[in-house]
C-alpha cells in the first residue's frame, strides 16, 4: 500500500514552521489524541522517542503537540504560544525524553486524562506532515489518518461487530478498511473502520446507542 | 495510480499529458472532485509561497537569533552587482532563503515536500518566473509536476531528514524543482525526468545534522544551494545532456544510502555540523537561554 497518495500530501500542508514531521506532524498527533479523547484534557504527559526526543526543543514538537492537544491546526497562528494558550485553559502537561529504541525515529507517546477518563495514544510521524496513529490504550492500530475514519470500544461480544456494519449499510456508507483488536477474549475490543465518506452526527448517534458500543471516536481528515 | 517515473513518463505519452496533467487527473480520481476545485487548491498553496517570500525577502529574523537577513542581503546585492553565478540563479538562491527564514521564524510556508526543504520549489519557481513570464494557470502546473515526482520519491523511498537524511529532504525537494522548471521551459516529460536524476545524484549522501536541533543551520543555506543545483540541471537536461543512470534507479539509490545512514546524522543533532565545537556551543547556548525563558 502507498503510503502518500495525494498530490497535497506533498505540495502542502499548509503550516506554522520550521518542520514538516516535529511541527505540523506534531499537531495533528496531538489533535488526533484530543479527538480520540473526546473532551478537555486537563493532565498530558508527553513521552519523545528516537529523533523526536533528541530535536524537539529546536523543533517547537513540544509546543505543537500542545497546540494539538487544544485543537488548533497545522497552520494555526496561535501554536507559538500554545504553552500560554494551555496555561489560560487548565491544561497541565508534561515532556519526558525517552531513550529506548523504537520503530520509527519519530515517536511520541502521549497519556491524557481529565481525573476520570484517561486515554494513551502512540504516534509516528512519517514525514512531510503525515502521522500514523499505531497504538491506542495498548491496541495496535494502523490508522493513516488518508480517510475518514471511526474508532469504536466496544465489548467482546457476538453481534457487535454487525449492530455497526448494519447502521453503516443501512446509511449507505462504504468501509473501505476495517481491524478489530482485543485484549482478550470477552474483554475490552477495538474497531477501526476507514470509510469512503465523512459520518454525520445522526449516524454517530446511532452507532452510540448499538449494541456493545463504550465508546466511539471520529478521525476526520 | 502510477508507482514510479517510469511508469509516470509512460502514461504522459499513452494519453499525449504533461506531468502536470497527469498528476492533477489522479488527483480529481482520488479526491472525486473536479479539475477546478483540484487546481484551486493548488492555487491557495501557491499564494502561501508567494506571500513567503515576500515576507521573507523583507528580512525576518527566527528566535534563535541563529538565521534571518540573508534573504535581504541577497536582495540589495542583487541590486547594485551583476552576480558573478548569474541574476537568475541568485535571485533563486534569495527567495529560496526568503522561504526558509520564514519557516524558520515559525511562520507560515508550504511544504515542499517538507518545511525544511521547503524553499526549492518556490525559490525555481519565483526566479524563473521573472525569465519565463508564466500564467498563474502554469505557475500551478509547476506545482503539480513537482508534486508528481514527489509522490514517487515519497511513497519509493523517504522524505523526511529523520528517515533517509538531508537527500532526501532537501535533495528531492531541489529535484523536484529541476523537473518543473524543465516542463515550464518548454522541455520534454523524459528532460524533466533526467533534469530530477541530475539533481538527486548530486545531493546523495546528504546528512541531516541540525544545529542545535533546530530547522535553521545548515538547512536554510542548503535549500539555497538545492536551488540553484535544480536550475543548473534543468539547463543541464534542456540543452539535451542526459542521466546515465535512469531517475528510478537513483531514487533506488538515494533509498539505499538513507538505510545505511547512522541515526546520529538523520536529524537528532548528534552528527555532522552539530557535533562540530562551534554546533555544540551554539546548542549549548541555545537551550540555556531557553530555560531562562520557562
Amino acid at each position: 500500500m502507498v503510503k502518500y497518495n495525494s498530490v497535497f500530501d506533498i505540495i502542502g500542508p499548509v503550516m506554522i514552521g520550521p518542520s514538516s514531521s516535529h511541527t505540523a506532524g506534531a499537531v495533528k498527533i496531538g489533535r488526533a489524541a484530543r479527538h480520540l479523547f473526546g473532551g478537555n484534557p486537563v493532565f498530558a504527559d508527553i513521552h519523545f522517542y528516537g529523533s523526536f526526543a533528541k530535536t524537539y526543543r529546536g523543533h517547537g514538537t513540544d509546543v505543537a503537540i500542545v497546540a494539538g492537544l487544544l485543537d488548533l491546526d497545522t497552520d494555526d497562528q496561535r501554536i507559538p504560544n500554545a504553552f500560554q494558550l494551555a496555561e489560560e485553559q487548565g491544561l497541565k502537561f508534561h515532556f519526558i525524553e525517552e531513550n529506548t529504541a523504537v520503530n520509527h525515529p519519530n515517536t511520541v507517546r502521549i497519556k491524557v486524562s481529565d481525573g476520570k477518563e484517561s486515554l494513551e495514544l502512540v504516534g509516528i510521524s512519517v514525514g512531510g506532515g503525515k502521522v500514523e496513529i499505531t497504538e491506542l490504550n495498548g491496541f495496535n492500530l494502523h490508522l493513516s489518518g488518508n480517510h475518514p475514519a471511526v474508532l469504536i470500544m466496544h465489548n467482546d461480544r457476538f453481534g457487535a461487530i454487525a449492530s455497526v456494519t448494519k447502521i453503516l449499510a443501512k446509511h449507505e456508507i462504504n468501509i473501505g478498511r476495517m481491524e478489530v483488536a482485543r485484549k482478550d477474549i470477552g474483554k475490552e475490543a477495538l474497531m477501526t473502520i476507514e470509510m469512503d465518506q465523512k459520518i454525520d452526527i445522526e449516524v454517530e448517534k446511532e452507532l452510540r446507542k448499538a449494541k456493545h458500543i463504550l465508546k466511539i471516536a471520529k478521525i476526520v481528515d | 495510480m502510477f508507482r514510479t517515473v517510469a511508469e509516470l513518463l509512460e502514461k504522459t505519452k499513452k494519453d499525449n499529458q504533461s506531468i502536470a496533467e497527469v498528476m492533477i487527473f489522479q488527483e480529481m480520481d482520488l479526491h472525486d472532485q473536479s479539475k477546478e476545485e483540484i487546481i484551486n487548491r493548488m492555487d491557495k498553496n501557491l499564494s502561501v509561497m508567494e506571500q513567503a517570500i515576500e515576507r521573507g525577502l523583507k528580512g525576518v529574523q527566527s528566535h534563535s537569533g541563529l538565521t534571518g537577513g540573508d534573504a535581504l542581503l541577497l536582495q540589495k546585492y542583487l541590486e547594485t552587482n551583476e552576480p558573478l553565478s548569474g541574476t537568475l540563479l541568485l535571485d533563486a538562491v534569495s527567495k529560496a532563503i526568503a522561504t526558509n527564514e520564514v519557516n524558520a521564524a515559525m511562520g507560515i510556508i508550504c511544504a515542499t515536500p517538507t518545511a525544511g526543504s521547503a524553499g526549492c520549489v518556490p525559490g525555481a519557481l519565483f526566479s524563473v518566473k521573472e525569465r519565463l513570464n508564466p500564467t498563474r494557470e502554469q505557475m500551478i502546473n509547476f506545482l503539480f509536476t513537482a508534486g508528481a515526482f514527489g509522490f514517487v520519491v515519497a511513497n519509493n523511498a523517504f522524505i523526511s531528514g529523520a528517515a533517509g537524511g538531508c537527500q532526501a529532504e532537501v535533495g528531492s525537494a531541489a529535484a523536484m524543482a529541476a523537473a518543473a522548471v524543465v516542463e515550464m521551459a518548454g522541455g520534454t516529460p523524459q528532460q524533466s525526468a533526467d533534469a530530477f536524476a541530475i539533481t538527486l545524484k548530486n545531493m546523495l549522501g546528504l546528512v541531516c545534522d541540525p544545529v542545535a536541533g533546530l530547522v535553521e543551520v545548515p538547512c536554510v543555506k542548503r535549500n539555497a544551494i538545492g536551488t540553484s543545483n535544480a536550475i543548473v540541471s534543468a539547463d543541464m537536461a534542456l540543452a539535451g545532456v542526459v542521466s546515465k543512470i535512469p531517475c528510478d534507479e537513483v531514487i533506488g539509490a538515494m533509498y539505499r544510502i538513507g538505510k545505511q545512514m547512522p541515526s546520529s546524522l538523520r536529524e537528532t543533532a548528534e552528527g555532522g555540523l552539530a557535533a562540530t565545537p562551534t554546533g555544540k556551543a551554539i546548542a549549548a547556548k541555545y537551550y540555556r537561554n531557553s530555560e531562562e525563558d520557562v
